[in-house]
């Protein structure tokens, strides 16, 4: 890690250009695959494509998952109850930014 | 190292019953998760809230920190007495899956640090964990590529095993479009794998320095443009200020307060690019000489303008 230091670092931008396989996913979450697909079921993550093989999440799945995994961690709340809360948080970010837009 | 005040940051009393601290802390936690809370210190004291409950909740670490007194006061030097647990035996259950890595020197000096590490003699292949961090950019920076200089902390095992605190520098592009609470990906820069297992990603979630003059909403910028009555009436042709440079701007006649006059494409630069929105805000000359007093009154004697109309009254 020494030589890297100045070196211009350069990367995606994860909402935008970033797309995962299940693979990915599972990999980058460390879950078993039948942990994400109880994600998908509960509309946590919706991949594109017809088959768990094919599938394709978008780059800002991967942090709704982590969301929604610290929050059964640390909150004792069960999947459905991190997801509602997940897309409450969402909404939330939207209504502030609003309300900054408004307020000055 | 500084004494902590478990019951203190809990917020109970020290003679708190079992379920008043669980109550105690699925409050705090709520409030205070870094995921959920806007709170300006949430991460820390979330942690130290952890900390407090990981103690607290287990009856064993709970007697033990109870026989170091009640006399302790936050943030004294604190020396573990030499015969401290002596008689205890910890079973190191009923811990929360909080993350034991955070916690502080003083808990780890009441009850080590083993289970802080579940599973790290693995002889397996791991890959790294990935990092989080915050990039504060400017709204310029995301209307072309800009770099920015970061020094991030991390902790690493030292020689003796126990964490260190590391910094390093990184100099990192700035992709161009990049907008509020995005993530940008550095491949391998996260926490070193184990074994051959590769190094972790690198997430900086960017966030912009409020500007005294633009606000955004997703992709869009919005400008608050003060005007004049009569510009705002009979239309005029401004200058305004936009993130790029000076534009001229028409407003039309007959704008009223709070229109919205967007300018394609001048918001956040993508595919589609966000707009630019100036925001009408009517300015009152003030009526503080007796020339602007008579203009007033001029404008009321030709105007029979009744602003009220719709109030029926």
């Amino acid at each position: 890690m020494k030589n890297e230091v100045l070196s211009l670092l350069s990367g995606d931008v994860l909402e935008e250009n970033v797309e995962l396989t299940l693979a990915d996913l599972c990999r980058a979450c460390r879950l078993p695959a039948d942990q994400v697909y109880e994600l998908v079921e509960e509309g946590v993550v919706e991949p594109v494509g017809r088959d768990p093989g094919s599938w394709r999440f978008q780059g800002v799945s991967l942090h709704r998952v982590r969301i929604v995994l610290r929050l059964q961690r640390d909150l004792g709340v069960n999947l459905a109850g991190a997801a509602l809360a997940l897309d409450l948080l969402e909404e939330l970010e939207q209504l502030r930014a609003r309300l900054d837009r408004l307020g000055r | 190292m500084e004494f902590k005040d478990y019951y203190t940051i809990m917020g109970v009393k020290r003679d708190a019953t079992q379920d008043e601290i669980k109550r105690a802390y699925r409050k705090l936690a709520r409030k205070y998760h870094p995921d959920v809370s806007k709170e300006p210190n949430a991460e820390t004291r979330f942690k130290e809230i952890g900390e407090a409950y990981e103690v607290l909740k287990d009856p064993e670490k709970r007697t033990a920190y109870d026989q170091l007194g009640a006399n302790w006061k936050a943030g004294q030097d604190f020396r573990p007495p030499p015969d401290w647990n002596q008689g205890f035996e910890f079973h190191g259950g009923g811990f929360t899956n909080a993350d034991a890595s955070q916690f502080s020197d003083f808990f780890e000096s009441l009850f080590g640090r083993g289970f802080a590490r579940s599973g790290g003699r693995t002889r397996f292949d791991v890959r790294g964990e990935d990092t989080y961090a915050k990039v504060l950019i400017d709204l310029a920076d995301a209307y072309h590529d800009a770099t920015r200089i970061l020094t991030l902390h991390h902790t690493e095992p030292g020689p003796d095993g126990r964490p260190q605190m590391k910094a390093r520098t990184l100099n990192v592009h700035i992709p161009k479009g990049v907008r509020q609470g995005q993530h940008i990906r550095l491949a391998g820069q996260g926490g070193a794998g184990i074994g051959k297992g590769d190094s972790g990603d690198l997430y900086l979630q960017v966030e912009f320095r409020p500007h005294p003059l633009y606000r955004v909403e997703s992709r869009d910028v919005f400008l608050n443009l003060p005007v004049a009555p009569w510009e705002a009436a009979l239309g005029a042709k401004v200058k305004i200020p936009t993130p790029t440079g000076i534009v001229d701007l028409k407003i039309p006649p007959g704008s009223s307060d709070g229109r919205k006059l967007r300018l394609k494409e001048l918001g956040i630069p993508g595919k589609p690019p966000g707009d630019l929105y100036a925001v009408i805000q009517i300015a009152l000359p003030p009526a503080n000489t007796e020339v602007a007093k008579a203009a007033y009154r001029d404008m009321a004697q030709a105007l029979k303008f009744n602003p009220r109309a719709r109030l029926g009254v």
